[in-house]
């Protein structure tokens, strides 16, 4: 057995970089595509609201490790030399987009509908009506579900370990293969997820609470 | 692009696949079982008086909750040796998945129990039934129904997420999509594939329990 000393604690570290930036790149990557997915999906062109549905619908009925394995080996298919980093960004992107997407359809779902006729009332065309009036109120209604999911994407690279990727989690694998000291080194890892995602977790269900008290 | 698709190399190992995909049914399955019956233990427990239970249960949902499976099925996985307890890796993955699904369980279902109003349960007393009696009649059935969707969409993610069970070389499709990968170099072909059967149980399961739903839960409320 060897020991768990300053070197193997930098290891971690710059494993935990990657994490953070994969959730971070996923995150608001998958939020821009994200607000546009439930646009779309709420939109009146039937086309539109079955194309998003379906993207949806293949995102969440499939295993992200199997989303990672498709993009990466698809973008190489595509014949463009990208490195491993970017494949599984995307891959992290797309999948965020999907369920932000529809968190976001639920939450503008949510607004009252009189918003929208006050606003058809008031003159104010699509792009107006939903930048200052419906996507506002939606973001609010959402952040609970929004903050669960951000929740769920940091867990979430994890993954990009078993594709070879050298995150957070892949990093703890190395030096407990290093080491001999799975427990201690997979505690470390575990407490480390749980101090970056348990204030979170934290955060998204006391605003639900409070929520729920105001509507009551 | 030069690319030529081979998918006639994955479908070669169709029986492969087959026996993949029950592995995972199996596993999703157990897993489903184990969570339950984690999830009724820990609102018992998480709903009693005393805090000696109480503290316990609440740990247990934050830390699962918070870490992601991989982690938590690598240090199952090295863990249980160490207790000198010697099992194969599709039912130590079992374990993990019961263990992860339990913690989600119980958070649903206390919002289940929850929801049954106070007086109910004084009725029942009041009517002369037993303490154990009262929770299966009065508590536990609305509460199901009330849990239902989320706690099915939760057994759906446990589905998905038995693919993570490769990474300790349980028995399932996805460690056989690698098996099948590794022998043709077809990767992207096999792992589209598999995305494809893994999208066809999970739409099946949901077929499944809204059937379910329709016929079990088809009573009116008020």
């Amino acid at each position: 057995m060897g020991p768990i000393g300053e070197n193997e604690f930098f290891f971690l570290m710059q494993g935990l970089k990657w994490t953070v930036l994969l959730a971070i790149v996923g995150f608001i990557g998958g939020g821009i595509f994200g607000i546009l997915i439930a646009l779309l999906r709420t939109s009146k062109t039937k086309v539109a609201r079955r194309i998003t549905a379906g993207y949806i619908g293949v995102f969440q009925g499939t295993p992200l490790l199997m989303q990672l394995f498709v993009v990466y080996y698809g973008v190489a298919l595509l014949g463009i030399e990208v490195n491993a980093w970017i494949a599984v960004a995307i891959a992290f992107t797309l999948h965020a987009s999907a369920f932000l997407g529809e968190i976001w359809r639920g939450s503008i779902e949510a607004v009252p509908k009189g918003q929208t006729e006050a606003a058809n009332a008031l003159g104010l065309h699509y792009v107006s009506r939903m930048k200052d009036v419906i996507l506002p109120q939606a973001l609010k209604i959402s952040m609970p579900a929004t903050i669960g999911f951000l929740v769920q994407l940091i867990k979430g690279t994890s993954l990009a370990a078993i594709v070879g990727f050298i995150e957070l989690t892949r990093a703890g694998q190395i030096i407990s293969n290093q080491t001999y000291r799975p427990l201690l080194v997979f505690g470390i890892v575990g407490a480390i997820y749980f101090i970056i995602c348990w204030p979170l977790s934290h955060a998204g269900s006391g605003l639900e609470k409070r929520m729920a008290k105001a509507v009551r | 692009m030069t690319y030529g698709f081979d998918f006639g190399a994955v479908l070669d190992r169709a029986p492969e696949l087959l026996w993949g995909s029950l592995g995972t049914l199996g596993l999703a399955l157990a897993g489903m079982l184990l969570a339950l019956v984690i999830g009724i233990v820990g609102v018992v427990a998480r709903t009693s008086k005393s805090e000696i239970t109480r503290t316990p249960v609440i740990v247990f949902v934050e830390v699962v909750r918070n870490t992601p499976f991989l982690v938590q099925i690598f240090f199952i996985y090295f863990a249980l040796p160490l207790m000198g307890i010697r099992l194969n890796p599709t039912v130590t993955a079992i374990m993990a998945l019961g263990i992860n699904g339990g913690a989600y369980a119980i958070e649903i279902i206390r919002g289940g129990v929850e929801s049954v109003s106070r007086g109910q349960i004084e009725a029942g007393f009041a009517l002369g039934l037993h303490k154990a009696d009262v929770f299966r009649l009065i508590v536990l059935k609305p509460a199901l129904r009330a849990i239902y969707p989320s706690l099915t969409s939760q057994f759906i993610m446990l589905t998905l997420t038995t693919s993570v069970c490769t990474s300790i070389a349980a028995y399932e499709l996805t460690s056989a999509a690698q098996r099948i990968e590794s022998d043709t170099f077809r990767s992207f072909e096999v792992y589209f594939t598999v995305t494809a059967i893994y999208l066809v149980i999970s739409t099946l399961m949901m077929g499944l329990f809204a059937l379910i739903s329709r016929h079990y839960f088809n009573y009116p409320t008020r």
